[in-house]
């Protein structure tokens, strides 16, 4: 049985605690409208980056490009993003179970990991996974500069034949309260459907459609690449904000319910100092 | 009058109705007019001069990417670009001795010449605007 002490103790430990949550989940809002900014202004520019690539496509079929160059897959590089802090709910968890659900299916050997984020870093290395490339450095920010090179890096691998496949594990911020793990492949990259008959614009390419497009290529995968990170950022400033806000709630549900208890607690004893003085008084009659 | 928007991968730039532009294209400048030719051109560092419909020109440093002419709408998917005025000239000025310190050392096999003339174009495209 605690003893009114304890309790008064303990209210006082959690209020710090409460302190602490409330304002991670403050800093994490910030964040998360700093984000989903981003990502919003990141989009039109993908988008179009997409059509024009259809376009492109379409005006000239016989487009080749490395990159779109469908190998037999011995194997892939499957790019997790995660995390560099953690208290962001099930942000990092459900990147690793994820990530490790698709290991378990895929033939022994065959996966490599590219990882952005500590935490799964931390915990693909305790457990001795082929790591390709790990970059734990970035703090939740997205830096076009590092992108552009990080797509680099990761087309240069499917050029050398490193790698014949690379997949991308990420989190889409769907809206402030709702994420969903994606896994999409990056590279080769899906031949565009375009030849859609009623959208087909007889376009004039200027030098020609195959400088264009080989142009045009290593920026869609920058894009990509860049689309993911943010999406991720995104989600994970929200997960914080959300799991922050749930512990500021249930902190303050443990406070209520102490102090409910001390005061009982104090109420009784009370009663019983009375007690022991009215019977006091009663047995010198 | 057509509609003229300029995105770059992290925003939308600008958007706004256009009475001319003239545009870096990779074959020589190009200028377009309302109701051109459908068209995909890449484009490379250059002045992109803008001429609103009050007649106003604006010119801005433009550090390549792709254009799109379609029903009078023009899209520019834009590397980077900034209006002449607002060019950091200092750090312009930075990274042309930078890229002219990687290309004189351009039989060094670690130095990607490609990239360091890109670079040096972007940074002198920016001088020659600011200036």
């Amino acid at each position: 049985m605690p003893t009114l002490r304890d309790i008064k103790r303990r209210i006082r430990s959690i209020e710090n605690t409460q302190q602490i949550t409330r304002a991670m989940e403050m800093v994490a809002a910030a964040r998360l409208r700093k984000a989903q900014s981003r990502v919003e202004a990141a989009r039109p520019y993908g988008l179009k980056m997409q059509q024009m690539l259809e376009s492109l496509a379409v005006a000239a079929a016989g487009l080749h490009h490395p990159l779109f160059e469908e190998r037999k897959v011995k194997t892939t590089l499957l790019v997790v993003f995660s995390s560099d802090r953690g208290l962001a709910g099930s942000y990092n968890s459900n990147m690793i179970r994820n990530s490790v659900r698709y290991l378990r299916q895929a033939p022994p050997g065959s996966v490599r990991l590219g990882i952005i984020g500590k935490k799964a870093n931390e915990y693909f290395k305790r457990r001795s996974y082929p790591i390709d490339f790990a970059i734990t450095d970035l703090g939740g920010k997205v830096d076009l500069t590092r992108t552009r090179r990080l797509a680099l890096d990761i087309t240069e691998k499917f050029y050398r034949g490193d790698v014949d496949e690379v997949k991308l594990l990420y989190t889409r911020f769907v809206s402030m309260v709702s994420y969903r793990s994606t896994l999409e492949r990056f590279l080769p990259i899906e031949k565009p459907a375009g030849a859609d008959d009623k959208a087909v614009t007889d376009y004039i390419f200027e030098p020609d459609a195959e400088k264009i497009f080989t142009s045009l290529v290593p920026r869609y995968c920058v894009t990509k690449i860049l689309q993911a990170m943010l999406e991720s950022f995104a989600s994970e400033h929200g997960s914080r904000m959300i799991a922050m806000g749930n512990a500021t709630r249930n902190a303050k549900e443990m406070i209520d319910n102490l102090t409910l208890l001390r005061n009982k607690m104090r109420q009784a004893s009370i009663t019983k100092e009375l007690i022991d003085i009215v019977t006091g008084a009663e047995a010198l009659k | 009058m057509f509609k003229l928007s300029v995105v770059t991968p992290e925003r939308v730039v600008f958007e706004q109705s256009a009475r001319s532009i003239i545009a870096p294209g990779s074959e020589g400048y190009l200028g377009i007019l309302t109701d051109h030719a459908p068209l995909i051109t890449a484009l490379i560092p250059g002045k992109l001069s803008v001429t609103d419909d009050a007649s106003q020109t604006q010119d801005f440093a433009l550090s390549g990417g792709f254009l799109e002419v379609a029903n009078n709408v023009v899209t520019i998917l834009a590397d980077a670009i900034e209006r002449a005025s607002e060019i950091d000239i200092e750090r312009a000025r930075r990274s042309e001795a930078r890229a002219r310190e990687r290309l004189s050392h351009r039989s060094d096999p670690a130095i990607d010449v490609a990239r360091a003339e890109g670079s040096l174009a972007r940074a002198l495209n920016r001088i020659r605007l600011a200036e």
